[in-house]
């Protein structure tokens, strides 16, 4: 019995000159180092106190900052970029902005991290909360004004909603998943239900549908079926433990989970029931001539990546490595995540981290040992209502469409992303 | 035993998730109902007001729509859209091929489903960089002057507030509404992925 505390105690002293040691054998290695090829890396160092302090700067205090070894970053989507031909470019029309995904980790974006576009890329307004309000009229009894205030006292819900723009569509030109998959982010939404509100207000039988219009310079508008109102809408004035940032809808915006991300509506200052699709600029994007690009192109199906190992990444040797990723739906849950390591020959299970939750993403991950060749790798899903992630052949196939590298799948690009992993370890696009 | 079983029924009717009101928020004045500027298909919505392609045409020149979508709408001189049709085509052809497979996907008015999404895109939207400074007659005017270039309403036509809705659409109905929501449904009936 009292041996336990003793035999911790040795190990606590045991520990202590293990750091020693390996403190002392640090400078040697040092030394030793300056004689080897450059090759070799320096070993980590377990010595106390080594590194220099941050520098307790108010940042520090008041609002955190991450290390500056953390390069993680966001980009402009290609196209948009200074320099490039996109039509939009000439008017400084760049903020469709992308999440690095080959970085992330866990589940969520962190805010400063999160994806964000802009409607006809309007620029971020400055909206002074106390100052903005949302209206809801139309097909309702009692029309309502609510100030920023208000929306606090309603019952609040806190989801995880991915939102995704219909621009995410992996090409075969993408050098790394930031570009192929990056419009993409998830998060912790705060807010109280569009349900909640509409029955507060005293939402009439007749209505339909529902606008959602912004505060933006161009006051984005989009109509949207009033069952998915009633359904999961939230108007999120939280994301991920704080207010919602500038460029994602501060104060307030919508999360229509599931819908393709333009229907998010940012900045959102009116909500107005209707009893006949509306059509407003926003919607004149939709328009299509076919049933299929119409459907397809309005929410996202089962759809999933893997974020390690990942275009530009590169693996060091061979051995052990966890391939990980992350599965969404706007269905639903995800059910199940497949991983296959020869081209989608054979696949395996991969492991579900945490519970999958609706229309979020969920992180898994296959233990995989590289045996040093050639492979290509790949993760599929299926959702909670049974639809499997496709490949891109299989999409042009049952559509009929003839297939090539430079197939562009039509309305929400839900398809299985391959990478392909070199001799030398490097990983590159695998879309042939 | 029976009362027993009534009780949570009671208490689930007293809950406030069942009263579903919480007399929160206030009323909207009149003057805060009229500042919507949201439109509906056949009208509804649109401000009074008036304007011929004429002025229409002094407009485009005036608020500098010329600078980004060239002269009469040809478009060309900047990434912004050309507002006109392809080349070589007119009334009768078919719509979608007015503007895809020509110069540059766009040309809003030949697209677009009903007259009042033009209005609505234009009064949004346009001067990109000044959105929102257009005063309503203005708005019928250049929308009366992107018709008039598009060959889809006379020339002399004055659009207002009770005509806008009823012009006639290049587009027919060529189109495809959304699809029907549900939740739990797949995106498309038929398609497997
Ligand atoms: C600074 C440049 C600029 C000016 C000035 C400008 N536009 Fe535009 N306009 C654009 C751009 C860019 C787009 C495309 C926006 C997009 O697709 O997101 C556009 C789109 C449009 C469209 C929709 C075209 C389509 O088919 O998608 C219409 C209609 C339009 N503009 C009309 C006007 C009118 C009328 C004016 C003058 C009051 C005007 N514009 C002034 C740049 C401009």
């Amino acid at each position: 019995m009292d041996s336990e505390p003793s035999s911790r105690r040795e190990l606590l002293k045991g520990g202590a000159l293990a750091v020693g040691a390996a403190a002392a054998g640090a400078s040697v290695s040092k030394t030793a180092l300056a004689q080897t090829p450059a090759a070799a890396p320096a070993l980590p160092s377990y010595a106390v106190n080594e590194a220099p302090e941050i520098p307790v700067s108010p940042d520090v205090i008041a609002y955190g900052v991450r290390s500056h070894y953390v390069k993680s970053l966001r980009i402009q989507e290609d196209g948009r970029a200074p320099g490039t031909t996109a039509r939009y470019n000439d008017f400084g029309l760049t903020l469709h902005i992308q999440t690095p995904l080959q970085d992330s980790i866990g589940t969520i974006q962190a805010s400063s991290l999160h994806y964000c576009a802009t409607t006809k890329g309007a620029f971020v307004p400055d909206i002074d909360p106390a100052q903005h309000t949302l209206l809801i009229d139309g097909l309702v009894d009692r029309p309502r004004i609510f100030t920023m205030a208000d929306l606090r006292r309603f019952p609040s819900v806190t989801r995880f909603h991915f939102i995704e723009c219909i621009a995410n569509s992996a090409s075969v030109t993408h050098v790394n998943v930031q570009q192929s998959h990056g419009t993409c982010s998830n998060a912790e939404w705060t807010g109280v239900l569009l349900s909640t509100l509409l029955k507060e207000c005293g939402l009439q039988d007749k209505a339909t549908w529902f606008v959602a219009e912004g505060a933006e310079e161009v006051k984005g508008a989009s109509t949207m079926p009033i069952n998915k109102a009633m359904n999961d809408v939230i108007v999120a004035y939280g994301m991920n433990g704080e207010p919602l940032r500038p460029q994602n809808g501060f104060p307030v915006r919508l999360v229509v989970p599931g819908f393709e991300g333009i229907f998010n509506t940012k900045w959102l200052r009116h909500i107005k029931a209707v009893d006949q699709y509306q059509l407003n600029m926003n919607d004149f994007g939709h328009i299509r001539r076919d049933e299929t690009s119409a459907a397809l192109g309005y929410t996202w199906g089962p759809k999933s990546i893997i974020t390690f190992p990942s275009g530009r990444q590169k693996l060091p040797e061979r051995g052990w490595y966890e391939i990980t990723g992350l599965a969404w739906s706007g269905n639903g849950a995800v059910r199940k995540v497949e991983v296959s390591t020869d081209g989608g020959q054979t696949w395996n299970d991969a492991e579900l981290k945490g519970i999958p939750l609706p229309k979020a993403h969920t992180r898994f991950g296959l233990m995989w040992n590289w045996d040093g060749d050639e492979h290509v790798i790949m993760s599929r899903t299926t959702d909670e209502i049974g639809v499997v992630q496709p490949t891109r052949e299989q999409v042009a196939k049952v559509l009929g469409l003839p297939y090539s590298p430079q197939f562009r799948p039509p309305g929400t690009n839900n398809t299985i992303m391959p990478w392909k992993i070199a001799r030398d370890g490097s990983v590159t696009n695998g879309i042939a | 035993m029976g009362s027993l079983r009534i009780v949570p029924i009671l208490l689930l009717l007293a809950s406030p998730a069942l009263a579903q009101t919480y007399s929160i928020g206030r009323a909207p004045t009149a003057a805060e109902l009229a500042q919507s500027i949201t439109l509906s298909p056949t009208g509804e919505g649109l401000p009074p007001g008036h304007g011929s392609a004429a002025e229409g045409a002094v407009l485009y020149t005036q608020k500098n729509c010329v600078v980004c979508h060239g002269p009469a709408g040809v478009g060309g001189v900047t990434s912004a859209p050309n507002l006109i049709g392809n080349k070589g085509t007119g009334p009768g052809d078919d719509a979608w091929k007015r503007v895809r497979g020509g110069e540059a996907d766009g040309a809003l008015p030949i697209l677009a489903p009903n007259a009042t999404i033009v209005w609505d895109y234009i009064n949004r939207g346009m001067p990109l960089g000044n959105e929102g400074s257009l005063t309503p007659n203005e708005v019928y005017a250049l929308t009366a002057y992107l018709f008039v270039l598009n060959k889809m309403i006379p020339e002399d036509q004055v659009l207002d507030q009770n005509n806008l809705a009823q012009v006639k659409m290049p587009i027919g109905t060529d189109w495809v509404r959304p699809p029907d929501w549900k939740p739990g449904a797949p995106r498309m009936a038929g398609y497997p992925y």
